[in-house]
């Protein structure tokens, strides 16, 4: 039993999991309704949906983000992809049409394929700058981070394109079995990457990279390869991610598709455990991540506070969740353990 | 010795340099397209600093964050609650206005200090610790006040409208303002700082390798928490120079003013790794950036997101060039190492 605790709680999900329920816990006190769900004409309705659904755009993006992080790199470009990909896709679908429309200009499948296969490109040029021309992550991906929301601009011609074509709202507000169909979009990007990095050698290549590229190389893994995929899965992510968001609203805003949420990606990813220094990483811990910022936010709203206040609060949070995962307080508890395992007249390590 | 070239130019300065040329070719180019509309003129000139001046301050503080190997995410953020808590202090709590000045620029050092701490002592990353100072400022701002508060105080009033006039032609009459003085003042800090003081040696040191300053003996706790005070600092003036410019004091001030701010930086050829960096390189950064702008307003039928792509190509441009000096750097070093043996 004793056993259990302990390595429930060295795990690194833990502090993250913890952070999670105490916020859900704080609501459902203050927050009156919070566990009810009810069946509106057989749609599951409530509080708890809510934040999952909610959650979707950020908890996809911070699944690419993840593995980006992995490699000790990060995406800053995925805010800007996304809005591109909301851009892209409603503009396919409008063709030359003026007008509000209620048809697709071109095959629906079409227009998902070339948004996503587009997004993915973008995510692979990321990735050749920073493997091929050793550029640093974070300015590689700045370069599309300003870029890419021009680019939104000038594909929309700086309007908020919107349509009313029906199959491209069942993305980001369809039901399936009672639930969004965001959440299972959310699930099967989940699983896919999951599969990919936990069930094949590459996860383990992803992390051999972030620990140190070129004893990586050394070894025999072809690391640029494996950055470049990690950007490109970054890159599709922010695809699927867009797709949802702008079906969420049938709206193309890219200046405001998806402002930020790169920051609310890696932010979720760090939380779930996943050190900036790359190596290790926890797509379960991410998710939790995601979870968490969006709780909070919601959390938030409850008060009758603006909605940015919101943003002290979750600077407190995550300064707790982040200090308590620092090295400063993993040391402390370290000394503090084995000072105690030595006063007990006990093993020391 | 041998073999040296009578006009080599050190690798180091190569893209600073470029910038330096690249601000001219630019606005050369500018002369020659838009030279009938008054783009050579003084007045349009001074506008490059005027209406630029709170970028370029934060720019600079920046630019010691990023020698140092950080990234200071929070500026915009500390920018917008200085110009609320200026706004809400004077008008609606009536402070002296003056004494205001004063807390506000403590208030930014202050920030500046707690992210400099969470990321020394913390080892808490830049990037998430300065993400964290960017939500606290922001969030501040809305609890603060959700409204924009206009700015009617006397003295705040006369030092935003104080304005020198250039010796122009009187029909395209110039004018540089308290903003271009502090950037200029705040400009030669950074370079003074960064040439003629222990601190700014000890921040190349720190940028170029952190184990070694601190294997060194240098105080790379003061050093690292220092940068970020002082950036802390830059960002209040540059929010103070900003509601200057407006008058005015919102939380959604400035949103996204730190991408513009490192973009110019980096442009300015200050090099995100650390170690390598010139407050004059920022200065032209910024240049370029005010000169796309007036590029965008000349030309009257482009959209400012042409700024955002145009942004996003000098960054790329500029890169690349970054990356293939240091390449060709480390190649002449090993060059010299096999002469040597």
């Amino acid at each position: 039993m004793n056993g259990l605790i302990r390595k429930l709680t060295s795990s690194k999900l833990f502090s993250a999991l913890m952070a999670l329920l105490v916020i859900l816990i704080f609501n459902v006190f203050l927050n009156r309704g919070f566990l009810s769900i009810t069946v509106v004409d057989g749609h599951l309705f409530g509080q708890l949906i809510d934040i999952l659904n909610r959650s979707v755009p950020v908890m996809i993006l911070a699944t690419g983000m993840t593995l980006v992080i992995a490699t000790g790199g990060t995406d800053l470009s995925c805010g800007a992809l996304l809005a591109l990909a909301g851009a892209l896709s409603i503009s396919l679908i409008r063709g030359s049409s003026t007008i509000v429309n209620e048809y697709s200009a071109i095959p629906f499948p079409l227009v998902i394929t070339i948004t996503l296969a587009v997004t993915t490109l973008c995510g692979l040029w990321n990735g050749f700058l920073v493997a091929r021309l050793g550029i640093q992550p974070i300015v590689a991906t700045l370069i599309f981070m300003t870029a890419g929301r021009g680019i939104a601009q000038l594909i929309t011609g700086a309007r908020n394109l919107t349509t009313n074509y029906a199959p491209y709202s069942v993305i980001g507000q369809g039901w399936l079995m009672m639930l969004p169909v965001p959440i299972f979009i959310a699930a099967a990007v989940l699983l896919v990457v999951w599969y990919f990095t936990r069930r094949t050698a590459f996860g383990l290549f992803v992390e051999a990279v972030g620990v140190n590229a070129s004893a990586a190389r050394y070894s025999g893994i072809n690391s640029s390869m494996i950055l470049m995929i990690v950007y490109s899965i970054s890159g599709l992510c922010a695809g699927v991610a867009g797709l949802i968001y702008a079906s969420g609203i049938m709206c193309a805003d890219a200046n405001n598709a998806g402002l930020n949420y790169e920051l609310d990606a890696i932010l979720a990813t760090v939380l779930g455990g996943t050190s900036m220094m790359g190596g290790r990483f926890y797509l379960g811990g991410s998710v939790i991540g995601a979870l968490i910022i969006m709780a909070l936010t919601k959390s938030i709203y409850a008060f009758d506070v603006a909605p940015e206040s919101a943003l002290v609060v979750k600077a407190f949070v995550v300064v707790v969740v982040v200090l308590i995962q620092s090295p400063f307080f993993k040391n402390w508890r370290d000394t503090v353990k084995n000072r105690r395992a030595a006063v007990g007249g006990g093993e020391v390590r | 010795m041998n073999g040296r070239r009578r006009f080599s130019v050190d690798l180091k300065y190569i893209p600073a340099l470029s910038a330096i040329i690249l601000f001219f070719a630019a606005y050369a180019i500018g002369g020659i397209l838009y030279g009938d509309r008054g783009f050579l003129t003084t007045r349009t000139f001074a506008t490059l600093f005027t209406d630029n001046a709170y970028l370029g301050v934060s720019a600079v503080g920046m630019t010691l964050v990023i020698i140092s190997g950080g990234i200071d995410l929070s500026v915009g953020s500390v920018a917008a609650l200085t110009t609320m808590m200026l706004a809400y202090f004077t008008e609606v709590l009536h402070w002296n206005s003056a004494l205001m000045l004063c807390v506000v620029l403590l208030t930014g050092a202050l920030l500046g200090f707690l992210m400099g701490l969470l990321i020394d002592v913390f080892d808490v990353p830049p990037f998430i610790s300065t993400l964290i100072g960017m939500f606290l400022a922001r969030g501040l701002c809305f609890i603060i006040s959700i409204q924009s508060i206009t700015i009617n105080d006397p003295l705040l009033r006369s030092l935003g409208k104080w304005r020198i006039k250039l010796p122009t032609a009187a029909r395209a009459a110039a004018y540089i303002n308290l903003s271009v003085f502090t950037f200029i003042a705040i400009l030669i800090a950074g370079i003074v700082i960064m040439q003629f003081t222990r601190f700014g040696r000890g921040i190349y040191a720190f940028g170029g390798g952190r184990a070694s300053a601190k294997l060194m003996g240098l105080p790379t706790r003061r050093i690292q928490v220092g940068i970020y005070a002082f950036n802390g600092f830059c960002s209040a003036v540059a929010g103070i120079l900003f509601s200057f410019y407006t008058f005015s004091g919102y939380g959604r001030h400035l949103y996204g003013m730190e991408m513009d701010v490192i973009s110019s930086v980096v442009i300015g050829g200050t090099l995100l790794t650390g170690g390598v960096g010139y407050p004059i390189g920022s200065l032209f950064g910024i240049m370029i950036y005010s000169v796309i702008l007036k590029f965008i307003s000349f030309n009257g039928s482009l959209s400012s997101w042409w700024t955002k792509i145009a942004v996003g190509v000098l960054l790329l441009f500029f890169i690349v060039m970054q990356r293939v000096t240091v390449v060709l750097a480390n190649r002449k070093k090993r060059i010299q190492k096999q002469e040597a043996r």
